[in-house]
């Protein structure tokens, strides 16, 4: 037998799988009524690209801006950090409050407010010296 | 008939209801958006908006959509189909996906004393759930461009993706600065943390703990909706329709309810986190304890007033403000949001050790000095956060003339 307190924490999930199946459905079907009743007429310029007119030059699948790529690392960098804190935040809250059980290291031992913050303390540091580092470096100036 | 009776009056029964009901409220109310925003862009550019197609145009969406559904479905030989359709099927279902866990009523007495949720879905990682989700939002805008085989799609498919991924970082900081004030991410607990009274007249809104947060966390969900002043990705002086130039029919059609409803979930979200969601200080239906079907309506229709101030809002800027250039959209995010938040975060962590994260003394001083400190760098930073590109000459230091 499966645990009764297992399914009744995964009623939120059926509700959202719900929610999922009704959405995309709602989409699909919507796509599909447009699809069958528009009219269709091709044709050479139909499938070009829309690019003001002029004839198309080049493919789209060509180099790209250097800066977008430096972009994208830096938030990689920095979400990780948000996901971290967001467990974090919940285990310090715990530990500060009392309005929870306390997170349980391996040693056996409840994790004090302390402990969280220092611990934290040190990551967060770690980053906001790679923001400031970048920031130097000049990472966030577009046009140099 | 107790056992069918039972049914009816169980969470699960409830949620599904609610979300067939959700749903096509809000694809009515998405097209009637478009509506909206015509109408106060006309007020505010002093013309009359849509007139024409029944009572004060009121049935101007009807003929809309009925046009999107009638026009031919184009499929330009040169797109990758799969990835083409995929997108505005993302930035479609996305925002609707994203209500599920707004609670819209607080509790329900669905008889017998059965209290339930007027929510879809009350997981325990709420917020967390909410963050994700929206997180795939971006695929439905960088799809588009890249599938669309087109320069000027491409280029706003790219900006897009700098753009929403930037104001993620300060997006969620925010909301962690409401975690580290609440100790939850269920949305329920934190609306219901927010009913009661400082001095016995003053909401505990977390508005007024955190104005800053509040302000920053508006400003990124107006980068997360590609909203003006963000709207780079479909900046139509520079790239045509950015994005969606190659798009037609209904699946243009579909970009525009996603961004609708991506407003209206923004809107619902940032009045939980900060406007106390269904509360109302001294009307009696929209407490905590009131839980007949008479207060769930009033405390829907209070939700839902906040969502319309906070849509009427981003219209309004949308009209008003003029776009951001690009080097200024990622400085305002990375120099400017980022570590103004990563501040807030640390204050409220600070208040948090000596269990004062509460106390709106403690919090406005945090929020005044983080704010000083973000001016005074400003004033004495040599290159202002925005202004001229840093690849031009100084004003009046060039050879002249306007290039």
């Amino acid at each position: 037998m499966v645990n009764p307190a297992v399914i009744a924490s995964l009623e939120p999930y059926t509700a959202i799988g719900v929610t999922i199946l009704l959405a995309i459905a709602a989409a699909v079907g919507a796509l599909a009524v447009a699809h069958g009743l528009g009219p269709k007429r091709g044709g050479p310029v139909k499938d070009s690209p829309y690019e003001s007119g002029m004839p198309i030059a080049q493919d789209t699948a060509r180099r790209f801006n250097l800066r977008f790529y430096l972009v994208a690392l830096l938030f990689l960098l920095f979400d990780v950090e948000v996901v971290f804190l967001w467990p974090w935040a919940q285990a310090y809250y715990a530990a500060a409050t009392g309005s929870a059980a306390p997170v349980v290291l391996d040693g056996g031992q409840a994790a004090g407010k302390g402990f969280l913050l220092i611990g934290m303390g040190l990551f967060f540091g770690l980053l906001v010296f790679g923001l400031a580092y970048e920031w130097l470096r000049g990472a966030f100036r577009w046009n140099q | 008939m107790p056992v069918v009776a039972a049914i009816f009056q169980t969470q699960l029964f409830v949620s599904v209801a609610l979300a067939v009901v959700a749903l096509a409220l809000i694809l009515g109310a998405t097209a009637y958006c478009i509506y909206f925003e015509r109408k106060v862009a006309a007020w505010i550019q002093d013309r009359m908006g849509p007139s024409r197609v029944g009572p004060w145009g009121l049935f101007q969406p009807i003929a809309d959509g009925l046009k999107f559904v009638w026009k031919e479905d184009s499929f330009p030989a040169h797109v990758d189909k799969l990835l083409f359709v995929l997108a505005p099927t993302i930035s479609f279902v996305v925002p609707l996906v994203l209500f599920a866990a707004i609670p819209w009523g607080g509790q329900l007495d669905v008889g017998g004393g059965n209290l339930v949720e007027v929510q879809v879905a009350n997981p325990d990682i709420g917020l967390l759930y909410i963050l994700g989700v929206a997180a795939l939002s971006v695929y439905g805008v960088v799809l588009g461009g890249w599938a669309s085989r087109n320069k000027y799609s491409f280029f706003g498919g790219m900006r897009a993706c700098a753009q929403m991924l930037s104001y993620e970082i300060p997006l969620g900081l925010c909301i962690l600065v409401v975690v580290l004030t609440m100790g939850t991410l269920r949305l329920e607990q934190i609306t219901a943390a927010q009913t009661g009274y400082w001095l016995g007249f003053i909401p505990q809104w977390n508005v007024f703990l955190h104005p800053l947060a509040f302000v920053l966390l508006f400003i990124c969900m107006l980068a997360e909706c590609n909203r003006a002043p963000f709207d780079l990705p479909e900046a139509e002086q520079e790239l045509v329709g950015g994005f969606h130039t190659e798009y037609g029919a209904l699946k243009f059609g579909m970009f525009f309810l996603g961004e609708y409803a991506h407003m209206i979930t923004s809107g619902a979200l940032i009045s939980v986190l900060f406007l106390g969601g269904w509360h109302l200080p001294w009307l009696a239906w929209t407490q905590p304890d009131a839980v007949s079907w008479g207060a769930a309506l009033c405390k829907i229709v209070v939700l839902c007033a906040k969502v319309c101030f906070f849509i009427f809002v981003m219209m309004w800027i949308r009209w008003t403000l003029p776009r951001f250039r690009f080097d200024q959209l990622l400085r305002v995010a990375w120099q400017g949001l980022i570590p103004i938040t990563l501040a807030l975060v640390a204050w409220t962590t600070g208040l948090l050790y000596f269990g004062v994260q509460r106390s709106p003394l403690w919090t406005l001083w945090g929020n005044v000095l983080i704010l000083a400190a973000a001016l005074a760098w400003v004033a004495r930073a040599r290159t202002p956060v925005t202004g001229r590109q840093d690849n031009l000459p100084p004003v009046g230091a060039g050879t002249g003339g306007a290039g």
